[in-house]
């Protein structure tokens, strides 16, 4: 076995172990039948209302499907941000944990590349946020399908550039941890998020204004770090047309291109090279 | 045959503050040797050099061979951090095999090896129970048998009796005993003095840094002995004669302390001083103890 899948398999263990699985898994079934609780009720109502008001069968069932489609984009939206937290929570404490504690020392004395350690991590992480983004997008798609027949559009890309986002999240973490402390790590991670949040909305803004300054505005923030932008594209893939015209911080408007999106991979990888190469200069 | 360890003017500067100034040293292979020095003398820091956990600033050192950092020779390593913190929630036999495997071992021998160990540090019954639950010594305990794993030609303890009880303190020396037997090269770094002095063959003493002195431990006996005779009736010139067979003569009451080569001349200086007219009561040879030595080298003031 190589050093890379050791350490990942140590590191998805750590997860279970330490009950960090466990507390995401309650949480993210209980964020699911919320999400349930709460559309079972609206969803309801929508039926009714657009049966009532609609002047035609098919206009009813645009509406529905348009509104349907709307209310499963906030789920979508939260569970995004969820596992955005729970990609920041996973990848601050690891490597400066322990440095601090003293943990690596063992590890780091062994016969293995210092890249070992930061691949293998980051590999685990990787499996722990696919299982808990499909358990929480999964779990809101599911519940939408079960009680209203809808099911969005480009599902797999939606929730590809779903689990990319809390991928670049985590990994942009792993290289902060690899330099910092947890807690300066978690407070840069979450300062950064919020920045591609409202570079997000600044851009919306502009598109729906028709401001050029405002999306370069957003567009230079997606370049500083371009998280919200996976989300904006997943958003565009799978939400109905009609939806995208609201202007809502879960739906989109301006469209991030797929040139921004092949920016977003390319700059995911360069983060963890320079995580690796960090960590593989620092004194341990 | 290789040094074990050769280092080089290892220096390793942490912003405008030498934590090492320049070490030099040679371990030989299968030598017990200790590293000892005042608090803040560069000892861990040094130590980290050698495993490639920190960086030089400049300098060269070669373990079994090989620069530092080389692969190759840390399959070969062991090591014992100081505040051991492991992976806590693995259980000991979780523990092992995570090492072992890291050291690449073979799953049929790194079982085998595991259990050995185990039950070498009486660990046996507690081989999956959870280290969160271990105590301070059962962990210090499980991370020797860490440290031992593959057979390793070079072993790095670092304070590995701190927090041990007597029991345990004699357990890790023995175990030390054992692995030297079988030609394994350590090297200790401790505080307890007494420890090093009935572990180690050699040992070097530094601070800030640097090496300042290297003693074998083996002729501390008959090198480093002094004399307390108590003895009257001796005349001052009677007195200057004993100096043809030690330095550091002083009188102290009824007593003469002196500072002998080797405790071989005892019989002679006895003869002397009954052919001088003295009356001799008593004549006590006192090996120096590695802590005299220790602060006849660093000062009193731990070299601050």
């Amino acid at each position: 076995m190589s050093a890379i899948s050791i350490i990942a398999r140590l590191t998805f263990r750590e997860a279970i172990r330490r009950r960090l699985m466990l507390a995401g898994l309650v949480l993210g079934i209980a964020f699911v039948i919320l999400y349930s609780i709460g559309t079972h009720f609206i969803f309801g109502q929508i039926a009714a209302d657009t049966a009532a008001n609609m002047p035609s069968q098919m206009a009813a069932n645009i509406m529905k499907a348009e509104s349907t489609n709307a209310f499963m984009m906030m789920g979508l939206y939260a569970a995004t941000f969820l596992s955005v937290a729970m990609a920041a929570l996973l990848g601050a404490d690891t490597l400066a944990g322990e440095i601090n504690s003293g943990t690596i020392q063992t590890i780091a004395t062994k016969p293995i590349r210092r890249a070992d350690i930061v691949l293998g991590k980051w590999l685990g992480f990787i499996e722990l946020l696919g299982l808990y983004v499909l358990l929480l997008c999964g779990g809101i798609v599911l519940s939408t399908f079960i009680q209203s027949g809808h099911i969005p559009q480009n599902l797999l890309i939606g929730l590809g550039l779903i689990y990319m986002e809390s991928i670049l999240i985590m990994t942009i973490t792993l290289m902060l941890s690899s330099a910092f402390p947890a807690l300066a790590t978690g407070g840069i991670v979450f300062g950064l998020y919020g920045l591609a949040f409202i570079g997000g909305w600044v851009e919306q803004f502009g598109a729906i204004l028709q401001n050029d300054t405002a999306i370069k505005v957003g567009i230079t923030t997606s370049l500083i770090i371009p998280s919200e932008s996976l989300w904006r594209r997943a958003a565009f893939e799978m939400q109905t047309p009609l939806t995208g015209t609201f202007g809502s911080p879960f739906t989109t408007t301006s469209v991030p291109s797929l040139l921004m999106i092949g920016y977003a991979f390319v700059y995911l990888i360069v983060i963890l090279v320079i995580a690796v190469r960090i960590f593989q200069k620092r004194d341990l | 045959m290789a040094d074990a360890i050769e280092t080089h003017l290892l220096r390793k500067v942490f912003g405008d503050y030498a934590a090492v100034k320049g070490l030099t040293l040679q371990v030989r292979q299968g030598e017990v040797f200790g590293f000892l020095g005042p608090n803040g003398a560069g000892k861990t820091t040094s130590m980290k050099m050698l495993l490639g956990l920190i960086s030089p600033t400049s300098g060269e050192a070669a373990l079994l061979g090989k620069l530092i950092g080389n692969r190759e020779a840390m399959r070969r390593v062991g090591f014992l951090p100081e505040h051991f913190r492991f992976q806590e929630w693995l259980t000991a036999d979780e523990f092992l095999l995570l090492h072992g495997q890291l050291l690449g071992m073979k799953k049929d021998d790194l079982q085998q090896r595991r259990n050995e160990l185990l039950e070498r540090v009486g660990l046996t019954p507690f081989g999956n129970k959870q280290l969160r639950t271990f105590s301070k010594g059962m962990l210090q305990r499980v991370g020797l048998a860490q440290a031992l794993l593959n057979r390793p030609a070079l072993v790095f303890l670092d304070e590995p009796t701190s927090g041990l009880d007597p029991v345990g303190r004699r357990l890790v020396r023995d175990v030390i005993r054992e692995v030297r037997a079988q030609g394994t090269t350590i090297f200790l770094n401790s505080h307890l003095l007494s420890e090093i002095e009935v572990t180690c063959d050699r040992v070097a003493f530094i601070q800030h840094g640097e090496v300042v002195r290297v003693l074998e431990l083996a002729s501390l006996a008959n090198d480093q002995t002094s004399v307390a005779i108590r003895v009257s009736n001796l005349g001052a010139e009677s007195l200057n004669g004993l100096s043809q067979w030690g330095r550091e003569i002083q009188r102290d009451g009824e007593f003469v302390h002196m500072i002998i080569a080797s405790d071989t001349v005892l019989p002679e200086v006895t003869r002397y001083l009954v052919s001088q007219d003295a009356e001799v009561y008593s004549i006590t040879p006192n090996r120096m103890s590695l802590e005299d030595i220790f602060i006849e080298t660093v000062g009193k003031d731990g070299g601050l």
